[in-house]
Formats: structure tokens, sequence, C-alpha cells
């Protein structure tokens, strides 16, 4: 039989001891895994268990505590705290014109913010995700992350130097008969775009980049041009990512202080109001009480985001 | 031919990516209502035309006629074909409904009016019943169905499909091929198919184009392509043939140049055939393969050339042939194929 088969053309005959895999050895790490591999349970007690206790001690109790210390309230002869229970703050802060005025100037400033952000970073997404080469891809992504590398304040500062008198945006402008718009709650809103444009961009790239191109041609191919396409497939499909970036912009902006310090003249936002209280004015409660105010507002936007199926995009 | 447009006519298309040449100057025309396929491993260039035709592309040069009309600057939607796309490109968001719809959409007709069309379209293909569900909520070969209706519905004049079949199973895709062909004929319109599965392609295709490097390597009918393949890259890729290249064809079958002869053209017996312009060739083989329809043999003939044999599991099948059994492996000289000069080296037998 084999005189008359050829053999397979470049196969030696195997070399069986050559050929033979050792076993694995028994060690204790191996036994240990056997163990962890077979007990689901203790496996997932032991990943889970030290960020749970962060997340528990360090997050929730000092959120609890926040919101307990509103409803307490200040000595106003000793400046002591007392733990008596009252609604007292809360009133304050629902009913004071000071609070009213600042809350509503405050959502407007972050609902501008969002809305610039938004306009700036749709386009500058969909040219990354959809138009640009892998290569430039690279560079603009390297290119929206790097202002995050430099420290707030120093960019906060960089255009308080930018709108000052004798600043870039005066000098840009003079020939053409302007000059800079200076201090206040304009310049608040530039600022806090550029800082928050870079959170808008990303989770917006990353939606526009699950979108396959095939969708955008079958689209084209049955007679739906650019807006049609824009209108009726990109902007549905990307909705949760667009909406996953205006809780960034959203939420940072509603909570910030510096930027409103540093650029925004006499303006005051809820965080300044905040910063005062537990400063100077040493009413820890009263604090507490108007940093509430954020806080419910962003779980009414969360509430209606729910709706819209974005949060699972996040 | 007849004086009549042809639906399609290429002339001098190349398409350059970097380097690569994707398409090499392809002259092609395809005639009104025929189901063309173009056939060709991954990489021969059968895509790229589909997508030039379609306009997802634009040509470093050459142009696109469509029925007499130079569309070759025109942008996809401007281009009376249509699209089913290999993963469908169903819009995940919409329903079946709105999906078949969306041509009609975008043409601004009313809403009323474009759901009668599109539930007409998908009953068409069977699928009114599932016209609230979304893509995600359907099997592949309804999604398949739902391209096929969506791109059908605003009336193309020639519908591209980019193996459209590639993701089914067996079964699903040999139904699929039996109901493309209806719609196709009862639609009336040109199918331009794009397939590597050479089976696909000789069951449902009037005319096929093999592509190979970019480059039409032969254009015919299915009986042309498998019985008078005119390159060894035909016949090799078109079925499965026993090529015998210039050396091998002097000796074995007396004749000068290459030639090829298919598998089911063979006979293997104990003791030989006789017959006017029967060659008989003694060998050993090899492997024997069981089909279930038939049994594959695979014979090193005395001389050491390798062959494979197609035997019908018939009913007086004489015998079964085993490893290292001595045969004798005979076919008739009228099913020696001669391949062209146009040989392309490095592709093994």
């Amino acid at each position: 039989m084999t005189t008359h088969a050829p053999a397979p053309p470049g196969a030696p005959a195997p070399d069986r001891a050559r050929d033979t895999v050792p076993r694995p050895r028994r060690t204790p790490a191996r036994a240990a895994s056997v163990f962890l591999s077979t007990h689901p349970r203790t496996r997932l007690a032991l990943l889970l268990s030290a960020p749970l206790f962060w997340l528990g001690v360090v997050y929730i109790v000092a959120l609890v505590l926040l919101l307990v210390t509103a409803f307490w309230t200040v000595d106003s002869f000793t400046g002591e705290i007392s733990q008596e229970w009252t609604l007292d703050n809360i009133i304050t802060v629902l009913t004071g014109s000071l609070y009213q005025t600042v809350t509503l100037r405050t959502v407007g400033v972050a609902l501008l913010v969002t809305l610039i952000d938004v306009v700036l970073a749709l386009p500058i997404a969909f040219f990354m995700a959809k138009v640009a080469t892998p290569r430039m891809q690279r560079i603009l992504v390297i290119a929206v992350l790097t202002p995050l590398w430099a420290s707030y304040l120093v960019k906060a500062y960089a255009w308080r130097s930018v709108l000052s008198q004798d600043g870039i945006l005066e000098w840009l402008v003079t020939p053409f008969g302007g000059q800079t718009i200076g201090y206040g709650l304009p310049a608040t809103i530039i600022t806090l775009s550029y800082l928050w444009l870079p959170y808008v961009i990303l989770p917006i790239y990353a939606g526009l980049e699950r979108v396959p191109d095939s969708l955008l041609e079958a689209s084209a191919d049955l007679g739906g041009r650019t807006w049609p396409t824009v209108r009726f497939v990109v902007f549905p499909l990307v909705l949760p990512a667009i909406i996953a970036g205006t809780i960034f912009s959203f939420s940072l902006s509603l909570g910030d202080y510096i930027t409103v310090n540093i650029v925004g003249g006499a303006s005051q936002m809820l965080g300044n109001l905040v910063y005062t209280n537990v400063g100077a004015a040493n009413n820890l409660p009263l604090a507490a009480a108007i940093a509430l105010i954020p806080i419910v507002i962003i779980f009414g936007y969360l509430f209606l985001v729910r709706r819209t199926g974005a949060l699972d995009n996040l | 031919m007849t004086d009549q447009q042809p639906a399609i006519r290429l002339a001098g298309l190349t398409k350059e990516f970097g380097a690569v040449t994707a398409v090499d100057h392809v002259d092609l025309e395809i005639a009104a209502g025929e189901f063309f396929s173009m056939l060709g491993p991954s990489g021969s260039g059968k895509t790229t035309v589909l997508r030039l035709i379609a306009g997802f592309e634009q040509p470093t040069s050459g142009t696109i006629e469509l029925f007499g009309e130079d569309v070759t600057k025109r942008a996809p939607f401007d281009r009376d074909v249509n699209t089913v796309f290999q993963d469908y490109a169903l819009f995940p968001h919409m329903n079946v409904l709105d999906n078949v719809a969306y041509g009609l959409r975008v043409r601004g007709i009313g809403r009323k009016e474009r759901n009668e069309r599109a539930m007409r379209a998908l009953s068409s293909v069977r699928l009114e019943q599932l016209a609230g569900r979304k893509p995600s909520q359907l099997s592949g070969g309804q999604r398949q169905r739902v391209a096929l209706a969506r791109a059908t519905v605003v009336q193309p004049k020639v519908l591209l499909l980019d193996e459209p079949l590639g993701a089914l199973d067996l079964k699903l895709r040999e139904q699929m091929q039996v109901e493309l062909k209806q719609i196709q004929r009862d639609l009336g319109i040109t199918f331009i198919f794009v397939t590597h599965d050479q089976e696909e392609a000789l069951t449902l295709s009037d005319r096929i184009a093999v592509f190979n490097d970019g480059r039409i390597e032969q254009l015919g009918t299915p009986t042309d392509l498998y019985e008078r393949p005119e390159s060894r890259f035909v016949a090799d890729f078109v079925g499965t043939s026993n090529l015998f290249d210039e050396e091998r064809s002097r000796s074995i079958l007396g004749r000068d140049g290459h030639h090829s002869v298919r598998p089911e053209k063979m006979t293997v017996t104990r003791d030989g055939l006789v017959g006017d312009g029967v060659r008989n060739v003694p060998g050993t083989v090899v492997e024997a393969i069981y089909l279930g329809s038939g049994v594959r043999l695979v014979v090193d003939l005395d001389d050491g050339t390798r062959v494979t044999v197609l035997e019908q599991n018939v009913r007086d099948r004489a015998h079964d042939d085993e490893r290292g059994d001595r045969v004798v492996v005979s076919w008739h000289d009228d099913d020696v194929v001669p391949l062209g000069a146009a040989v392309l080296p490095g592709i093994s037998g």
C-alpha cells in the first residue's frame, strides 16, 4: 500500500519526542485560579469590595452629609452649627430673589454654553469621524485632548488676558472699529464654552464613529442629499451621543465658580454663592441648600434625557 | 445585439487607490433586463466596479454610461441605480416600513402614499406582517428581503447587489437565489450581482464577467465559462479543473499548450474504457472522499500528475475505490479544453 501512495510533499515523519507538550505544573497560584474560576461569587466579591467601599464612603456618605447639612442651621451668635431640623434654608433659597436671579442666570449661562458647544462640536466631530484620513483623525483626537492636559486655571487666565483691555481680541478688532467685550457674562460664556468643548466633541465623535459609512451610502443611494441624510439618518443616530455631551457641558457649567470669578467681572453664579457662604459668611447649611439647586436641576435634566434613551449610550 | 441602448456601458474604467490599481481599464456593456454577475476572488476589483457604478467612488479615468447617458460625474443620489448592500445597511432606528419608504420620503412623497407603496414592495417579498419591526428584530434572510424591497421601491433602472447572500446559511441562500431570480424576472430590470461564489453566479446569471487583478478575465454565459474556459485562472476559479501545463499536456494528452479537464468528465475503472478518442491512464487512488451525491477521488497518475475525479453516486457504480487501489482514469478527447495563451504564472493547479 505505502509503495503505491506517494508521500505528501514536504511532510517529514513527525518527531514524537519533540512534539510532546509538558503538562502545566501545580503551583499555589494555579490552585487559587482554579478555585476562583469555579466560584464566581467569591470572584465577584473580591473584585468589587474595594471599589464599592471607596464609592460608599467617599462618594455617598459625603453627598448625604451635604444634603443633611442643608436641613440644619447656624447659631448666628456663636457661629456653631446646631443640628436642629429646619426647612428655613430651603425656604430662603427658594423664595429669596437673589437666589432666584442667580439660579436663572446660572441655568441661562449653562444652556448657552451647551448650545455653543454642540454647534461647534458637531461639524468638528463629523469631520473627525467621517471625512478625515486615519492619520488626520489621530492628529485631531490629540488636538482635542491636548487642552485637557493644561490646568483649568491657566486656561481661564489665558482667556482673561485675551479679553483684557490691551489683549489680543482688542488688537484684532480695533482695525475694524470694534473693541473687546471685556469681562462679564459673555466672557464667562465664551470661556466656559472653550473649557468644556472637548467633553462635547469626544462623545459626539465616538457616536459618529459608530454610524457605519454604509448607512450614509444607503441614504445617498436611495436619493437622499446631504440635508435629508443628516436629518433622517445621522442626527437620530447620534442624538444620544449629543445628549451625552450636553450632560457634561451643562452640569460642569452649573457648578462652575472659578471662571466667573476670573472673567465674569461682578457677575455671580450659584457656585459663587456657595463659596461665599462657606467662606466669608460661615453658613455651611445655607451653602448646602444652595448646592442642592444644581443637583435638583441636573436630576431633572437627567430624568428628561433618560426618556430619550441617551443614558444607555453613556 | 439589438440597436437598443445597453443599460450600463463602462469604457476604460480605471480606479487607483494610491499605488494600488483596483480596477484596470475595464470595458463592459450590460444589456437591459440582463441578470449580470461579476465573479472573482476578494480583491479582484468586482466590488469596486459596483461602487463606481453606484457613485460611491469616483473613477480615476474612464466613463460610466447609464442607458446612453454619461453619469460618471453624478452623485449617487442623482443616478437611477440602487444598491443592496452586503451588510444590508438598514437604518437601525427606523422600523421596516420606514426603511422601505425612505427613498420615497426623501423624494418628498407624502406619508400616506409612500406607506402604501412601501407596503406593496414589502408584500412582494412577503414581509408585510413585519412592517412594524425594527431591523434588529429580523433574521438575516428577512433583513435581506427588506433591503431588496427598499432598493426596488424607488424603481431603479439598474439594481446593484453586493454579495447579498454572503451572510446567509446554505439552505436560505439557495432559497433566496430562486427568489432573486423571480424578482428580477417580475421587475424586468437589470441586475448586477457581485459574488465570489462561482456556483451562485452560474445558477443565477445570464452572463458572467470573471474578474482577476482588476481586469475582466473572461466574459460569457455560464455554459461558456464552465465548458470553454479561456484561461487557467477561469478554469480553476469557475468550478474545479484538472490543469495540465505544457509538459504534462504533451506527455499525457499528446497536445501542445495548456489544457484542462473537468473532474466529472473523468471516469475511474479497473481496466479502462474502450472507444474512439478515449484516453486511459493508469494511476493510484490517494484519497476517496464520500460526498453523498457522489465520490471525489484523488488519483496520482503513474507519472506523478495528481487529478481529481468526480464519480456520481449512481446505482450501477461498479465498485468502491479505496486508498492505494490501482485504477485506470479515462476521459474523452472532446472533453479536453485548450486554455488560451493568457496563462497566469503562480496560480497553482
